[in-house]
């Protein structure tokens, strides 16, 4: 636990190699892991999500500089596509960002999805604890930009930042079912441009007619992120958010909700290994034979692949 | 765990207050389409490329530099990187370079420099057969 000893102790670069040791998922940085894990937990994450270049680096550039004034330290997680053709990526967040970069108060990691969906990279959560264990106070996880379905960061993250701009649509837009309902706070950003006020109204109108008694009720705030007008109250909201967490007791059960999607996740990875190693993939193929002369069924094959999987069957 | 494959990581900077931006842009998209991810570092400090490197834990960095200064602003990268013992990174120079400071420039530490006109090829070769090989002989 080489890295792991020194991570604990402070050693960025440490950090930095485990992180990369995590992406390429080299065994040893599992084990790294593993140990690092007790030490986590106590970070406030943040999730900042929203569609492409609705301004979310220059927002979360903002955020960084109003917690430092706190002074709280400050890990970032910034996830842009990678190329499904080609298998590269453009990393091109941390740009916005880059006055923090000699900051020690301020670890910025960037993230290429690898073929994960749903706004993260696999190993973002992973990267999450490694920062978690540098003892970053806040920790500000930005997605990929998404469109409309791309929850995920929502289950993670203790407060999760939707970001919009200005004339993204009309009401049956902001009827639909997907991150505007997952949202904590709803930013409309590049507020300087015209209709911001009435984008915000009508968003607002919207969200009213939602029955959600004793329930968070996002605040829709408009910021200028470029001049980092409005994010004062951004930050404000955050706390207000983590306030009602703590105090309703909701923080433990989201908590709880996020471990046991890590824990499933982690679960399907090794199922996912165990399929593409070299005997049970044979035998597999052996199945597809099967499957395609129509002699069995997806279902029934899933079922004998599971029991080889796992002897004791589960009722 | 899978194993999943290992991508070469590479820092693009350009260094100071250099304007041109479209050397960086040509050569991060080409290295991208060669399969590579690119941070795209923009203008930075010799200072902030090499935090950039350490907290990115890239294989390569790229210095593009169009409007002299680069002996000073490559240096000065070369010794930040020395002095925070990063060893295992492939430094590349890209741009105007006078051909008679390519000797000192490799004296630095730089591994390689290219000039305007160096087919992309050139450049996304050397770096697959180049990048990450000190850090796996480790």
């Amino acid at each position: 636990m080489e890295l792991a000893g020194k991570i604990l102790e402070g050693d960025v670069q440490a950090a930095a190699k485990l992180m990369r040791g995590i992406e390429d998922e080299v065994p040893s940085a599992v084990e790294e892991l593993k140990s690092i894990y007790p030490y986590t937990g106590r970070a406030y994450i943040v999730g900042v999500t929203g569609a492409p270049g609705a301004g979310k680096s220059t927002l979360v550039d903002v955020l960084i500089s109003t917690f430092r004034q706190r002074d709280m330290t400050v890990g970032v997680v910034a996830i842009d596509p990678t190329s499904p053709f080609t298998g590269g990526a453009i990393l091109g967040d941390r740009v916005r960002m880059q006055k923090h970069s000699t900051d020690s108060g301020v670890f910025i990691r960037s993230l290429a999805t690898r073929g994960w969906t749903g706004g993260l990279a696999k190993a973002a959560i992973s990267i999450i604890h490694v920062m978690d264990a540098m003892s970053k106070d806040i920790i500000l996880v930005e997605t990929v930009g998404i469109g409309q379905a791309e929850v995920d960061v929502t289950r993670l993250a203790d407060t999760s930042i939707l970001v919009l701009t200005p004339r993204m649509g009309d009401a049956i837009q902001m009827m639909k079912a997907g991150v505007l309902e997952a949202a904590s706070i709803i930013v409309v950003n590049k507020a300087d441009k015209e209709d911001a006020v009435s984008y915000r109204r009508q968003m607002k109108n919207i969200l009213d007619m939602k029955e959600s008694p004793s329930e968070w009720k996002p605040p829709i705030l408009l910021t200028e992120a470029i001049s980092g007008k409005g994010v004062h109250e951004v930050v404000e909201a955050i706390f207000k958010h983590k306030e009602f967490l703590v105090s309703s007791g909701k923080l433990s059960g989201k908590r709880r909700d996020a471990a046991r999607l890590e824990l499933s996740q982690a679960v399907e990875g090794l199922i996912k290994t165990c399929l593409n190693d070299k005997t049970n993939r044979d035998r597999w193929e052996k199945l597809v034979d099967e499957l395609v002369s129509r002699r069995t069924d997806p279902c029934s094959a899933a079922q004998i692949v599971f029991s080889t999987l796992f002897p004791h069957k589960p009722d | 765990m899978g194993k999943a494959e290992r991508r070469i990581k590479v820092l693009m900077t350009k260094p100071g207050f250099d304007g041109h931006w479209r050397g960086a842009t040509v050569v991060s998209m080409a290295l991208r389409d060669a399969g590579m991810e690119v941070i795209y570092g923009g203008n930075l400090t010799p200072r902030a490329i090499v935090q950039t490197a350490i907290q990115e834990d890239v294989d390569v960095i790229g210095l593009s530099m169009l409007a002299a200064g680069h002996m000073r602003l490559a240096s000065e990268v070369m010794h930040l990187l020395q002095e925070n013992e990063v060893k295992d990174v492939l430094v590349l120079v890209g741009g105007t370079i006078p051909k008679e400071d390519i000797p000192e420039l490799k004296k630095m530490g730089i591994n390689a420099v290219f000039l305007p006109g160096t087919p992309l090829d050139t450049i996304t070769n050397y770096v697959r057969e180049n990048a990450g090989v000190r850090r796996e002989s480790k």
